[in-house]
């Protein structure tokens, strides 16, 4: 078995044990807030006993470790039960908004690391010229405004007073895309449909490009300060002496080793987009699921809130591991130390 | 005679900072003969690796530095070349060897993917089998046992001795005429050191390398140069063959350096006696020195 299939299995393992913890807290969490759920859903105008039943049926009156085990029952079948907000299977819910959230923060880790790393590599080529001092500035302005005011400002600025994006939504209504992936860039292109394609990209730059700004500002920032320091090592003399291309020894000498250090912090970024995203897609109108979330989380709706937590989790420690194989990949010590265990 | 490999004259070196300007090296002279080994010897801060990153040229880019005087490569006015030519000239003509081997290797590659940057610099085009049997056979000079594992191995999975007869194999990969240790091993075991400079010395003898060996430590130096300079404070004050500089010291402070070397050569830095006035005495030649042209 190699070394990279062992540390998989390995975190994997430890994955799921996080995961029913999470489960358990947050299936606790949202039976303990006050507030009867079976009243939420059926209104003000229900009955007492409309009431009753709605909440024998959820096992409310149950106690809650019995409560908890018929949820895990469910779950073994791949049923999160019903949602009360939308009364349709949460795991619909979830196929359904679950791909607009990821295609945003996939589109804005990509940001993140296609934009930021560069930025950080040059400021810390040129340090001390005004090329880093440019994107030392940017990367602090991108750092120091929370994502929903970058949403904020973004949207005025490239799509209210000089009106080069979409204001609101994932792709404008005249077209019709068949739903296969749930993903607009993909479905799109799987349908052949370029300007849909054009369109539905258009939509997407502004809110990914807000939820990156911060990932941008924190990757260059990181990236810099940590080549900075690998500059005064040692093998960077060196590799000048052996008259190796300045080129050279910023890619190979600089940036790879100090992208160790960086890379577990980019990838915690990354994940803490999901939560991020939540009010990036509150301000254009994007029909995600951390809106979603927010809107179960308003009206109690307890299956749909405990299937959120779990996938939005599940979706943090699946980029957890990725990072984790990505340092493993990288880092020729850790590659090797899971080689003798 | 024919032409050094290295001329140094009157060579002079000062930092602009914050604070003013600060002169490091006040007119050093120096020759190394084809094949010669010649030590540079001075307590700390006196001036040694400037010295040597001058010769290989990458002082002059740092910002705020003065450089004045004449360094001269194999006859040829180093800072009349172009930039492109001064780099050309590095890990091909001339390399150098620094004082801890382990962190002076890069930890995320493969010390056989090292060798084969290394060998580009001379053959760009070469392949990785061609360069991997290249520098299975410079490792097998510097007696490493297995090469090939060496060669699969990153750096911190290798001895200090290891990473330091890599470090050597690496410096003379290219077959430069010029080789400059500063302060080789410095960083390791005293009989490792030892060993791997006995190694060093037979290696640069058989490919007829001139070197310039820089120490802190005069005990060092006797078994290996054939020549010694000694630096106080950016002058050189005493000048000899080795043998010579040992049976008579002349200057005032390279006495006071020769009382300082450990009993056990290597370790720390010796304990020289308090700074004195008459460390500026002017430089002593021993006779039958040979420094062309005369020196300073
Ligand atoms: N970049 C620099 N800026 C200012 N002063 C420097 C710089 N590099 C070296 N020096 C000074 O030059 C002197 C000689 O340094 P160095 O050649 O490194 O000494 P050593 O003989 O120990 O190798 C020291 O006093 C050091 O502080
Ligand atoms: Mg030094």
């Amino acid at each position: 078995m190699s070394s990279v299939t062992r540390l998989i299995l390995k975190r994997l393992g430890i994955s799921l044990i996080v995961l029913i913890g999470v489960s358990m807290l947050i299936f606790t969490i949202a039976r303990i807030i006050p507030g009867d759920p079976a009243r939420i859903a059926l209104g003000p105008s229900a009955s007492p006993e409309q009431v009753e039943v709605l909440r024998e049926k959820l096992h409310l009156n149950e106690p809650l470790p019995l409560q908890y085990g018929y949820f895990l029952a469910d779950l073994a079948r791949g049923d999160l039960g019903v949602s009360l907000y939308t009364n349709r299977p949460v795991t619909a819910d979830i196929a359904q908004f679950l791909p607009a959230t990821l295609e945003l923060v996939l589109l804005a880790g990509t940001m993140m690391i296609l934009i930021g790393l560069p930025l950080g590599i040059l400021s810390a080529r040129y340090r001390n010229s005004w090329i880093d001092g440019t994107v030392r500035v940017i990367s602090i302005l991108g750092v120091s405004a929370p994502s929903f005011v970058w949403a904020v400002i973004l949207m005025l600025l490239f799509a209210y007073f000089l009106p080069l994006f979409p204001v609101a939504g994932r792709i404008s209504d005249s077209y019709a895309i068949p739903s296969v992936t749930g993903f607009l860039l993909v479905d799109t292109l799987a349908a052949g449909n370029i300007a849909a394609f054009a369109n539905a990209l258009s939509h997407l730059v502004l809110p990914a490009f807000a939820l990156a700004l911060s990932g941008i500002g924190q990757a260059a920032r990181l990236t810099r300060a940590n080549m900075v320091e690998t500059y005064g090592r040692p093998y960077i003399e060196m590799a000048r002496s052996y008259g190796f291309p300045e080129r050279k020894i910023a890619r190979r000498y600089a940036f790879r080793p100090s992208l160790i250090p960086s890379l577990t912090i980019i990838g915690l970024d990354f994940a803490a987009m999901l939560g991020n995203a939540f009010l990036v897609e509150a301000v254009f109108a994007w029909p995600g699921l951390s809106r979603y979330g927010v809107a179960v989380i308003l009206r109690k709706d307890l299956n749909a809130i405990v299937g959120t937590v779990l996938v939005i989790s599940a979706m943090f420690l699946i980029v957890n591991i990725i990072v984790d194989i990505l340092i493993a990949i990288i880092n020729p010590r850790i590659r090797l130390s899971q080689r003798s265990t | 005679m024919s032409e050094p490999t290295l001329l140094i004259r009157d060579l002079h070196l000062s930092f602009r900072t914050y604070t003013g300007i600060i002169d490091v090296l006040h007119g050093i002279s120096l020759h190394i003969a084809k094949g010669e080994r010649v030590a540079l010897v001075g307590e700390s801060g006196s001036g040694k690796s400037v010295t040597a990153r001058l010769i290989i040229g990458l002082l002059q880019m740092a910002r705020g530095t003065r450089v004045d005087g004449l360094l001269q490569f194999e006859g040829r006015d180093l800072e009349k070349l172009s930039q492109s030519e001064r780099h050309a000239l590095r890990g091909t003509r001339m390399s150098m060897i620094f004082q801890d081997p382990t962190s002076s290797l890069n930890p995320v590659y493969t010390v056989g993917a090292q060798f084969h940057e290394v060998l580009r610099r001379s053959a760009p085009g070469i392949g990785k089998t061609q360069a991997m049997e290249r520098a299975t056979a410079l490792l097998d000079e510097v007696l490493i046992p297995d090469p090939a594992r060496v060669l699969a191995s990153y750096p911190f999975q290798l001895s200090g001795g290891m990473n330091q007869r890599v470090m050597i194999a690496m410096a003379l990969a290219n077959e430069p005429s010029l080789l400059i240790a500063d302060e080789p091993g410095t960083a390791l075991d005293v009989t490792v050191q030892a060993q791997t400079l006995k190694l060093m010395r037979d290696v640069v003898t058989r490919h007829g390398t001139s070197v310039l060996f820089i120490s802190h430590n005069l005990g060092v130096v006797r078994e290996f140069a054939d020549r010694v300079y000694v630096i106080y404070k950016g002058r050189l004050v005493e000048q000899a063959r080795t043998d010579d500089l040992f049976d008579n010291p002349q200057h005032p402070y390279t006495q006071a350096l020769m009382r300082a070397i450990p009993r056990i050569t290597g370790g720390g830095i010796p304990d020289i006696e308090e700074a004195s006035e008459r460390f500026h005495e002017p430089l002593i030649v021993h006779e039958s020195c040979g420094e062309p042209g005369g020196a300073r």
